[in-house]
């Protein structure tokens, strides 16, 4: 399970705390190579912080964390090469251009000057911004800003991209826009994809693959799918529930692990790993 | 497109849905290369933002120009300060030019703090650079503007009169002292950022450390009217050995080049050490 290079990435016991708030909180995590998978949670779940540690942004401070193999904690600049990172915020430089946004992402992974400027026009034209690549990034909508900052993360080609609520305050349409490119970049390049939401209906869409998380673990893994069929076995309901409501049965009463909720999660758990 | 391709993509019929380059990582520099790469995209980012919106440059102009003007042509006619011959307002000028490149790049630290709330900053440490380089990139990035800056003043004081040298070795050495002391100022400013970590808390800090640290020098004055206690604070004060160097560099004074580079730089590389260590803490 450590180490495996076969996986993108792999979370063991992965542990970090703020003071005495334990934001994460013992994580255990596999990310397959090539799946999207979704890490959903409420907010304070502990998300953005496994994202974080994952990123080299944070420390390892307890357990481990393997990105293609790589350690997190120790070798960062490999990490760091096969990432593509877009954080939580709309993090464009907005006195910048489109272009010039892109292009710094390029010199920073240090693509080749020969090539630098055909790599970022295919970026930006993979995520529909080749017409409005020269306009100051001041002058885009949100959902511009999030593509854009997708084709700076692609730019480099990596092999994970890592996605912190990649539409959140965006509109619908600006969403759907958004994870259709992501999408047909997964297509186009076969890269893995780590994206965390809170969004039940996104997640149940465009995930293979989905980790419940509350209080600082994965509660309950499984294809959206496996989740619902999971969840309908347990309560005995004719309809098939949603993710969401899959979700409020993991996040909704305050479970701890003694409780009884947590022993359903775990059979949960067990469904997702035989049917998976 | 503007730029045309290196290499163009095989099927160029469909080339708004070509993304082999996409597939490709790029390849890692080699380790001696890579600082130097870091340095020049963060520079060139900085002019490009320049080239998109000058405003910055020109309101910047308005205080030394008013420095010069105001304050240098009275303190000409007053005679009050012992300036070895030289008329105040070309004393005054290599001290102007180094107090504005330090009050940019004392904003460094704000401008890092703001690139960090905004996102910026997380997503370039998830890039392969060394926080080292980074730091050493933004320090050098300050410096250009800074640069940009210099050039308005001596233009401002040669249209005063005052006599500067056209030497471009020595104009060459007035670059390097002006980048070294941004360099050492915008690092400054990071360290401080990364221990107080917050815009309000940084804002203070500023305002409390420029003042004390331009009137703290030999940019107005020279050393000998300064009691004893304050010409202790100019020795250690690095915009003291810049503007040293600057005077001697543009107007012929005696001045000790060889410590005020030495100092700048060992100064500048303090800076760049004890701002990278604390980058880390701007992350979290």
């Amino acid at each position: 399970m450590t180490g495996d290079a076969a996986d993108a990435l792999t979370c063991t016991g992965l542990a970090y705390a703020f003071g005495a708030t334990n934001a994460v909180d013992g994580l255990d995590l596999t990310v397959r190579q090539g799946e999207v998978f979704g890490l959903l949670g409420p907010n304070g779940a502990g998300k953005t912080t496994a994202i974080r540690c994952v990123t080299t942004l944070l420390p390892v401070p307890a357990g481990m964390v393997r990105v293609f193999g790589h350690d997190a904690a120790r070798d960062q600049m490999a990490v760091r090469r096969l990432l593509g990172y877009v954080p939580q915020q709309l993090s464009a430089d907005a006195a910048l251009t489109g272009r010039q946004n892109v292009a710094l992402f390029a010199r920073v992974f240090d693509v080749p000057r020969r090539e630098r400027a055909e790599r970022v026009r295919q970026a930006l034209a993979a995520v529909g911004l080749a017409d409005a690549a020269d306009r100051l990034a001041g002058t885009y909508s949100g959902g511009m800003v999030r593509r854009l900052e997708l084709a700076q993360a692609l730019v480099s080609a990596p092999r994970l991209l890592i996605l912190d609520e990649p539409t959140i305050g965006l509109d619908p349409i600006a969403r759907t826009g958004v994870w259709e490119h992501i999408n047909a970049v997964r297509a186009a390049t076969g890269m893995t994809v780590l994206v965390t939401t809170h969004y039940m209906d996104e997640a149940d869409q465009y995930c293979d693959r989905v980790g419940l998380m509350h209080r600082g673990r994965v509660r309950a893994l499984g294809t959206p799918a496996e989740l619902r069929q999971g969840l309908r076995e347990r309560l005995g309901a004719d309809a098939l529930p949603t993710l969401e409501d899959v979700f409020r049965a993991v996040a909704g009463s305050g479970l701890d692990e003694k409780s009884g909720e947590f022993r359903d999660v775990r059979s949960t758990r067990r469904t997702a790993r035989r049917v998976g | 497109m503007s730029e045309a391709p290196a290499a163009p993509p095989a099927a160029s019929a469909d080339r708004d849905h070509d993304l082999g380059l996409l597939l490709r990582p790029p390849g890692a520099r080699p380790g001696w290369r890579l600082l130097p790469a870091r340095i020049a995209a963060l520079c060139a980012v900085e002019l490009q933002k320049l080239s998109h919106d000058r405003t910055e440059l020109y309101t910047r102009a308005v205080q030394p120009a008013l420095w010069l003007l105001i304050f240098g042509q009275t303190f000409t006619r007053i005679k009050a300060i012992p300036t070895g011959g030289t008329p105040y307002v070309d004393y005054l000028a290599p001290g102007i030019i180094a107090q504005s490149a330090m009050f940019i790049a004392i904003f460094y630290g704000i401008q890092i703090i703001w690139e960090r709330d905004a996102g910026v900053l997380n997503k370039l440490l998830v890039t392969p650079t060394p926080r080292s380089a980074l730091i050493t990139g933004k320090a050098f990035a300050s410096g250009v503007k800074a640069l940009i800056q210099a050039v308005v003043v001596i233009v401002i004081a040669a249209v005063l009169g005052v006599a500067l040298t056209w030497n471009p070795l020595r104009l060459l050495g007035v670059a390097a002292a002006v980048v070294l002391g941004s360099a050492f100022f915008s690092c400054l400013s990071m360290t401080i950022a990364g221990i107080v970590l917050s815009r309000d808390r940084l804002m203070g800090f500023g305002q409390a450390i420029t003042m004390p640290l331009f009137f703290g020098s030999n940019a107005l004055y020279p050393l000998s009217v300064m009691p004893g206690w304050l010409q202790a604070v100019s020795k250690v004060n690095p915009l003291s050995y810049q503007v040293d160097a600057l005077r001697g560099l543009l107007l012929g004074t005696p001045a000790q080049l060889a410590t005020d580079f030495a100092v700048l730089a060992v100064a500048a590389a303090l800076g760049i050490a004890a701002a990278s260590s604390l980058l880390g803490r701007l992350a979290r």
